[in-house]
């Protein structure tokens, strides 16, 4: 959790201690974790070539991303003639304002919201909260983070840091149900006072998955029917989608909806994946008078003029590589203090939210490539990170670091001068007891969290240098013991 | 910026600004002449299906069952109307919600007098349709692939029927069961030719959620229960 006034980095320096030192909290992610590693990977092996399906979703994105203006501009004219509206939207500013006077002009009274993320990158909720328009989550696990006053841990399940008894005892703080440890009654509990919403509500807010741009159309997929009924029921369906989620053709929802449930959940699909092309048209009995869609920029760009990072932009926040990443099962979610955690976070928050605040992120990895691998659209996500650490070294070099660096080439560049240094290592290593932990401590960053090694007595050059000598001694006294290996 | 579309001249100057320097393809895939990959390939790639009918029904017939979809076949539409009939004697239903259509009118006059019907087409009562204890539909297709069923907002009873009463019983005939995603938006594209209903949505399994503990519950908004009755 964001605190005010800390620099990001101090943040998550503490966030990722405290969770990192929590046993049970990590206990309970890795077991959530273990069960969707298993559902994956037999998912996974139903496809006839996962990996022919990935290169492909690849290059399907591939052609979406580098052609994003005309496609955007397809959807635009599709979805435009079938009644609904457009709003390009810059920053999130624009794209808050325009909800906030949508909302004004048409008297809405009750908003209910199915899950977005883009909602809680342009922090949607408390604007409306603070221009006196109530906003429900619907999606369960958004839900218990409202109720709980907390963000979303993992953009795909919000909520999995949680027990249940936690979760019960919320409930039974703030609606005042009774406690109990059975996931299926928390969930009925849930179910009881959001159908009030729904039908309340005169706004739906939505996020959305896919734009498609052939024919107008935003696609959403979800597990729970909220997101069914948030943009059936009410008057109004405002969906707040970013500018890359664009796919050309409806049809090439029939690779991509697999995989997302795949890579995401472990399902072969979603329970509801509904594409969404206008208004109620004429005919129809029921659904919202208009609709609005915001295509949201707010720095994305930005990471479309890198082309080296573009394909960062292919992601379709399937969560896969937060479910594999060491470090995430670690710190967890909250730590990151981002809208977009784990590795695909890192990549893309120094580009939405300035490099120079964000970049301590790219470090936040073992660099095992367990995020590239498992992406279902190929992302090249950890190197991504070494290229924002590079970026990062190249904007603002660090000089001590540097220096360091030139005196370490100086060095090995002087064989003579490196034999010396090597003698005197193992007194440096004696000496370094005394100081070591102290403020005095030269390599203190290093020692606050490891153990420093210690210089042996004798260096491998000198070990080198007598094996070789003992070696030629055997040779030449005639065995053949040394010859063979 | 412009009240209607916001600043669209600026967001689309930027990504052509972004634009003028072209990404490495990095996943040389199958390709058509010079665009993305074609959908006919997704299908050797994607879980198989098999292409005889029977092969077909046997997957969405197992694929039901992980769903937790309750699947019956059905002889005719007598039959099917048995099955509403018993189904809501198990669970004492009083009203049930379902809308116009030659498949469902046949059902409607077999079910017993004692069931209120709520019929949706001319509009209907939030209040009185949430309180519904089923909501019978048609549908546009049975996708074996994902043991998915297609419903759209213009076909099979609006945008709300099929997803907000806690029972969703689904009325489909054989032939509409097509192999794959890829037939069904073909299959879509053909019928609409352009001018497709304003929803379309596949609805795999009755509403679940995983967000407490990833321990599966059902019914988390829409129906716990989905049947699906299967005419020939
Ligand atoms: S980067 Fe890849 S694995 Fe991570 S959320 Fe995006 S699509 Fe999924």
């Amino acid at each position: 959790m964001t605190t005010l006034a800390e620099p990001p980095r101090h943040q998550f320096q503490l966030d990722a201690n405290r969770t990192a030192a929590d046993g049970d909290r990590r206990a309970a992610v890795r077991k959530a974790l273990h069960n969707y590693s298993s559902a994956r990977d037999k998912t996974g092996a139903t496809f006839n070539d996962w990996k022919s399906a990935r290169n492909a979703a690849s290059a399907i994105k591939h052609e979406a991303v580098n052609h994003l203006d005309r496609y955007l501009e397809e959807f635009e004219s599709k979805f435009t003639a079938r009644g609904g509206k457009v709003f390009w939207a810059s920053d999130s500013k624009q794209a808050r304002d325009y909800i906030i006077d949508l909302a004004k002009r048409k008297s809405v009274r009750a908003i209910v919201k199915s899950k977005a993320m883009t909602g809680e990158e342009i922090h949607l909720n408390q604007a409306l909260l603070e221009e006196g328009f109530g906003v429900v989550e619907s999606d369960l696990g958004e839900y218990i983070q409202q109720l709980k006053g907390e963000a979303p841990y993992h953009f795909v399940f919000p909520c999995m840091h949680l027990r249940r008894d936690e979760i019960s005892d919320l409930f039974h703080k703030e609606l005042g149900t009774a406690k109990t440890d059975s996931p299926e009654e928390l969930t009925m509990i849930a179910r009881r006072v959001l159908r009030r919403a729904y039908i309340d509500a005169d706004m739906g807010i939505s996020g959305g998955n896919f734009i498609v741009a052939e024919t107008g159309m935003i696609s959403i997929t979800e597990n729970e029917g909220n997101a069914r009924l948030t943009v059936g029921l009410p008057k109004i369906h405002v969906a707040l989608i970013g500018i890359e989620k664009v796919v050309p053709r409806l049809a090439d929802l029939a690779l991509f909806l697999p995989m997302l449930a795949t890579a995401g959940t472990g399902q072969h699909m979603t329970g509801y994946n509904s594409m969404y092309g206008g208004p109620r048209q004429p005919g129809e009995l029921d659904g919202p008078e208009e609709f609005h869609v915001i295509l949201l920029d707010n720095h994305r760009t930005r990471l479309l003029a890198d082309p080296e990072q573009r394909d960062a932009l292919h992601c379709i926040r399937c969560g896969a590589c937060l479910n594999v990443c060491p470090i995430f099962k670690n710190i967890g979610g909250h730590a990151y203090g981002t809208t977009y955690q784990g590795p695909i976070g890192s990549v893309i928050t120094p580009h939405f939210r300035g490099l120079e605040d964000w970049k301590h992120l790219s470090g936040a990895s073992s660099l095992c490539g367990a995020c590239t691998e498992t992406c279902p659209v190929g992302i090249d996500i950890h190197h991504h990170l070494l290229h924002n650490r590079r970026n990062a070294a190249a904007q603002k070099p660090a000089k001590g670091e540097q220096l360091l660096w030139k005196a370490f080439a100086f060095l090995m560049q002087r064989p003579a001068l490196y034999r010396l240094a090597s003698r005197f290592a193992p007194l440096g290593s004696l000496l370094h007891p005394l100081v070591s932990g102290s403020p005095l401590d030269p390599v203190r960053s290093w020692t606050s969290t490891r153990e420093f090694p210690h210089a042996p007595m004798r260096s491998f050059r000198d070990q080198f240098r007598e094996h070789q000598a003992a070696k030629k001694g055997v040779a030449s006294s005639g065995t053949q013991q040394g010859a063979k290996r | 910026m412009n009240a209607n579309s916001g600043d669209r001249n600026a967001v689309l100057g930027r990504i052509r600004e972004a634009l003028r320097e072209e990404a490495p393809l990095k996943h040389p895939a199958e390709r058509s002449a010079g665009g993305a990959p074609t959908t006919a390939h997704f299908r050797e790639w994607l879980p198989p299906v098999g292409s005889r009918i029977d092969e077909r029904l046997e997957l969405f017939t197992r694929l039901s069952q992980t769903l937790r979809s309750e699947l019956t076949l059905c002889e005719n539409i007598a039959a099917a109307a048995a099955a509403v009939t018993e189904l809501a004697a198990q669970e004492n239903w009083k009203t049930i919600a379902l809308h116009k259509s030659d498949l469902l009118d046949g059902l409607r006059c077999l079910l017993p007098a004692s069931l209120n019907l709520l019929t949706v087409d001319e509009g209907y009562d939030k209040d009185a349709l949430e309180a519904c204890d089923a909501g019978i539909t048609q549908c546009e297709l049975l996708v074996a692939q994902t043991g998915s069923v297609c419903v759209t907002s213009s076909n099979d009873g609006g945008r709300v029927l099929s997803v907000l009463p806690p029972h969703h019983i689904v009325v489909a005939r054989r032939s509409q069961l097509v192999s794959d995603l890829t037939e069904a938006y073909a299959s879509l594209a053909s019928k609409y030719r352009g001018t497709y209903p304003s929803m379309i949505s596949f609805i795999t399994g009755p509403s679940r959620t995983g967000d407490i503990e990833r321990i599966l519950v059902l019914g988390a908004h829409g129906p716990k229960r989905l049947s699906i009755l299967l005419l020939p």
